[in-house]
């Protein structure tokens, strides 16, 4: 089976839907020659021309704003913020436009368009290039939220985004898009709001997204050798949440540790957390654990940063937590 | 400029029906009608009349927080425009707009906003749209003096510019922003001077002289129309009420009573039909008869507007996110 990177299959996405739907433009800062801000779009260009790939000014009222006007007048524009900490510059294009329009109009018109952005903390970009933002997404309704971990749900679910009418904000992750894995070569969709079971477990379920869900896998695996069978859920989409699929674990396991690299302040984690206290409490047999990035901005200094990111560490004193009770 | 007897007419046909509109909506929200933020465009309409005659059904616009006398001036029905404006479901956005987000997509209307500026970026996203589908579509956009100030207005006028993009900036320069001065706020004497900036034409024009509007808009439209480019248009004009509805006595708390005054002996309906009365084109009955039709379709609307239900609490839900078809 042919194995391509989580980069590599956002870049089939974003050819597919240029090749097959005239609809559809890229516009955003350096997407043409460069790519954007993370190469996903490099050589498209060559292919697709200036018409559809478009270069923007360093305006991201402006490309949110393009993006809205061609979504209101017919087209299906993909645009790029080149880092999710960017969108502080045209929030209210964000918030209260292209969240918006289509409630505040009555239904009249719809808003189809992607908004694609990059979060995670890496190598030292320091506190204004390592934001997880997203969380102001979920507290807006009108927005779909996705945040794919694997090369397959990228494509898939980049498909999806393109395909479905609501605005779509697509988070992608700094830290995975060199991760390789299966995705086929036809075109296929993932579907909005449904979870994925990464790995079946019957003791403690892990909700973890992007980078964390590796994480949670590679520490579920060794923890197969202690006996303890973990199962882990990737969300996929963060907006709607497909909390069914969440409680069915919890059900099963009564244990629930939730990894995001969100703030832990109001983060995604705190909101699976309070979702599961509200209506599964019955089911629980130890309080609810949540792993995000620590209350404070992202520090510069290489170790510090490490020591920032959560991952298998944290995921590992979690465990201790939820089977001590 | 030569306009036929016809459109004489309607010009101040139009500009009758938004002060009646506006002037009505005024005492119906001082009556306790009308809830939230109402700002009525009484002594402003020239301009939407005058710029929205020169455009086709299928043309755009995106008007402000002050917007009733654009919509009006684009097609918008009194009826539908009140029923939204007292929260019913027969409002043009079903009770879930309001003043500030009245529209109707389908007369061109891409809603007014209510942030300050908050249609700028997306009427370049619109001028892209119809530049990449080849239509032979424009786009106005109006803003006030305050919404120039905005970032906004330099992000998206020059977005437009380097797309060549057929849109029209409208800046309705009524002196004052709540109570901030155009002057105070800019330095400058001509908020059209700006337009260098952006590479285009831009115009200072009495915005209370309806054919001087006429004129200088049908310059700027039919130019974009040609594929020459947007244009910058200043109106200067007088707002005879205080900023919104509910405020205290006409804003006479930061500018003068004689200012006001004076700016009253330039009304423009009053300078455009001594003008036709003059010339012949129109007798006293005649106007008599379309004032007391104006007002049978104001009594008409607010019948309509008052018999119509409110919306069902459910329908926040349905409008929160689309369904799939
Ligand atoms: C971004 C933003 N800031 C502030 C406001 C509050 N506000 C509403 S209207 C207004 C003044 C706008 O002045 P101008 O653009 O000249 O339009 P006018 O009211 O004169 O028609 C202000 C400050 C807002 N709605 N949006
Ligand atoms: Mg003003």
């Amino acid at each position: 089976m042919r194995e391509i990177t989580v980069r590599e299959a956002l870049r089939e996405s974003l050819r597919y839907n240029l090749a097959h739907n005239d609809k559809v433009f890229l516009a955003g800062e350096d997407v043409s020659v460069v790519g954007g801000g993370m190469g996903v779009s490099k050589g498209l260009i060559d292919e697709f021309g200036e018409k559809r790939i478009v270069d923007t000014p360093i305006s991201e009222n402006a490309i949110v704003g393009l993006g809205i006007g061609a979504a209101l007048t017919g087209l299906r524009p993909v645009v790029e913020i080149m880092y999710i900490d960017f969108v502080t510059c045209c929030a209210d294009m964000i918030l209260n436009q292209m969240a918006k329009i289509h409630f505040i109009f009555g239904g009249q018109v719809k808003v189809p368009m992607v908004l694609k952005t990059v979060s995670g903390t890496s190598g030292g970009n320091a506190a204004q290039h390592s934001n997880n933002f997203y969380p102001m997404f979920l507290n807006t309704p009108g927005l779909v939220v996705m945040a794919p971990s694997t090369p397959y749900d990228s494509k898939g679910m980049f498909n999806m985004a393109i395909e479905d009418d609501n605005p779509v904000i697509f988070i992608e992750h700094k830290r995975i898009y060199n991760i390789k894995g299966h995705v086929p070569e036809d075109h296929y969709t993932v579907p909005i709001g449904v979870a994925d079971v990464k790995k079946e477990g019957q003791d403690i379920t892990i909700v973890a997204t992007q980078a964390l869900v590796y994480d949670a896998l590679s520490v579920a695996e060794d923890m197969e050798e202690e006996g303890i069978s973990i199962e882990v859920i990737d969300p996929r989409t963060l907006n709607p949440l497909d909390k069914a699929t969440i409680f069915e674990s919890v059900k099963k396991t009564g244990r629930l540790i939730i990894a995001d690299e969100s703030c832990l302040n109001c983060g995604f984690a705190s909101e699976v957390a309070s979702s599961v206290a509200e209506e599964m409490f019955d089911y629980l047999d130890a309080p609810v654990v949540r792993i995000g990035s620590p209350d404070t901005s992202a520090p510069y200094s290489h170790p510090l940063e490490l020591e920032y990111i959560p991952g298998k560490e944290e995921i590992r004193e979690a465990i201790k937590k939820v089977k001590k009770i | 400029m030569q306009i036929s007897d016809k459109n004489n007419i309607e010009l101040l046909r139009t500009m009758k029906r938004i002060r009646t509109f506006d002037e009505t909506c005024q005492k119906l929200f001082v009556a306790g009608r009308i809830p939230g933020a109402l700002h009525c465009y009484t002594g402003e309409e020239a301009i939407a009349t005058g710029v929205c005659k020169v455009l086709e059904p299928s043309d755009y616009i995106l008007s402000t927080h002050r917007g009733h006398g654009h919509l009006i001036a684009k097609g918008g029905e009194f009826k539908y425009m009140l029923a939204e404006l007292f929260g019913k479901s027969t409002g043009y956005c079903k009770g879930m707009g309001g003043s500030m987000h009245l529209a109707s997509v389908k007369h061109g209307i891409l809603g007014a906003n209510g942030i300050v500026g908050g249609g700028i970026c997306i009427a370049a996203g619109v001028g892209f749209s119809i530049k990449y589908q080849g239509t032979d579509q424009v786009v106005v956009c109006f803003f006030g003096d305050g919404g120039i100030s905005t970032g906004f207005f330099h992000e998206g006028l020059n977005l437009a510019s380097i797309h060549n993009a057929p849109v029209v900036f409208v800046c309705e320069n009524n002196l004052y922003s709540i109570s901030m001065t155009s002057k105070r706020a800019t330095g400058l004497d001509k908020l059209s001077t700006r337009a260098v900036s952006y590479n285009m034409p831009g115009e200072t024009v009495d915005g209370n002289d309806i054919l001087a509007v006429y004129e200088s808009a049908y310059n700027a439209i039919e130019r974009a129309r040609a594929g020459k480019g947007p244009t910058l248009l200043e109106y200067i004009t007088y707002r005879w009420r205080g900023h919104h509805a509910g405020e205290a006595g006409d804003g006479l708390f930061y500018r003068e009573k004689k200012e006001l005054e004076s700016w009253k002996t330039k009304d423009p309906i009053r300078r455009y039909q001594a003008l036709l009365l003059k010339e012949g084109k129109i007798t006293e009955e005649k106007i008599e008869k379309m004032e007391m039709d104006i007002q049978q379709e104001m009594d008409d609307a607010i019948e309509f507007a008052n018999n119509s239900p409110y919306p069902k609490a459910e329908s926040i839900i349905e409008l929160s996110m689309l369904k799939k078809e």
